[in-house]
């Protein structure tokens, strides 16, 4: 039962996140803001997540991944879209997302390190 | 059996449903084994539907109506990583300053290698455009990509092409780079890969999971913001 009580929480958060998103225009999707929301909620009421939010939220992002493989699936079907294109597609991929991550990862660490 | 399949649709959602989770669960298989980065089970799995389809004739649409029941839950899943965050509090709080550093550098180095890799390997600004936003989570992505000018179905393909990607480099990257600190690898693949990037880490640490998440929702912010303005002079690329 917390399980499920957990479960329709996100899901009015996610909906509150949809509602605002929509009516105030915002160009964040409804789950992040939902996201934040709930965070906010967490830390307004100064309170820990239950035990029940805990599971709930852990056995969802556990397998993330699967979520993603539906749209993923969708995305193949466009790749015909790209023949033309493959070189400067798959190199930009490929270097812009190693750099993005390489920087981030490096300021990060570094930083932190010296504040700490 | 394939074939018997089509003939009798009403079997068709169930068959795409048990057909998802199945490759993925012999995607985390195939990668319990090997311990190689490629073998990537959101790759894995889409690779095997993909020619599944492709084979038997079965549209996308159709393979859909199963398929949404998961695709849903990408909703919950992404506000569940307030859980995360909320128990990562004090650390973030005390690394809020390299945490906005990292992210505004991280965004700025993607948008001007996405664009200018595209260009300099003569590839049209329609791509370049397409390409600047990829690393955002696919709806802000879309969202960006219309407003920029570029082509929000690209997009799409790259946002997801470039999630497998940070998923497929996060552990290797970060190990040969020496950086081992749980919540710069979390923001790392957050901000580069966004949720699929985030997939590879979250069930590492708590904290990676707490920053990961968090990376997805601020980069998705100010490449938002930033995106526009750096555009206005990349044009001239």
């Amino acid at each position: 039962m917390p399980i499920l009580q957990s479960f329709f929480v996100l899901l009015l958060f996610q909906l509150a996140g949809e509602a605002i998103s929509r009516a105030a225009r915002i160009p964040i999707p409804g789950p992040v803001l939902g996201m934040g929301l709930l965070a906010v909620f967490y830390i307004v009421r100064k309170k820990e997540p239950g035990q029940g939010m805990q599971k709930t939220a852990n056995g969802l992002l556990s397998w993330l991944g699967l979520l993603f493989v539906p749209a993923g699936t969708g995305v193949v079907a466009n790749m015909a879209l790209l023949r033309a294109a493959w070189l400067p597609v798959s190199v930009a991929l490929i270097v812009s997302t190693l750099l993005t991550m390489a920087v981030t990862a490096w300021i990060m660490q570094r930083f932190s390190r010296r504040a700490a | 059996m394939m074939h018997s399949l089509a003939i009798s649709p009403g079997l068709l959602p169930l068959f795409a449903l048990t057909f998802t989770v199945g490759t993925y669960l012999l995607g985390v298989e195939i990668q319990k084994r090997l311990r190689h980065p490629l073998a990537n089970p959101v790759l894995i799995a889409i690779v095997l539907i993909g020619t599944t389809l492709h084979f038997t004739h079965i549209s996308y649409a159709d393979y859909f109506t199963g398929a949404q029941f998961i695709h849903f839950l990408l909703g919950p899943a992404t506000v569940a990583l307030a859980i995360p965050l909320v128990r990562s509090l004090e650390h973030m709080r005390r690394s809020l300053v390299p945490m906005f550093a990292a992210l505004t550098a991280g965004s700025v180095a993607g948008i001007l290698s996405g664009y200018l890799v595209v260009r300099a390997l003569g590839g049209n600004q329609l791509i370049a455009l397409s390409m600047l936003p990829k690393s955002l989570t696919t709806p802000i992505a879309i969202g960006v990509a219309n407003r920029i000018g570029g082509v929000p179905s690209l997009t799409a393909v790259f946002a997801i092409a470039g999630g497998i990607l940070a998923a497929i480099c996060i552990d290797p990257v970060t190990k040969a780079l020496k950086l081992h600190d749980p919540a710069a690898r979390g923001l790392a693949a957050g901000t580069s890969g966004s949720g699929i990037g985030a997939s590879q880490v979250i069930p590492q640490h708590t904290l990676s999971a707490a920053f990961a998440g968090v990376a997805i929702g601020l980069n998705g912010l100010i490449t938002a913001v930033l995106a526009p303005i750096l555009v206005a002079w990349l044009r001239r690329f």
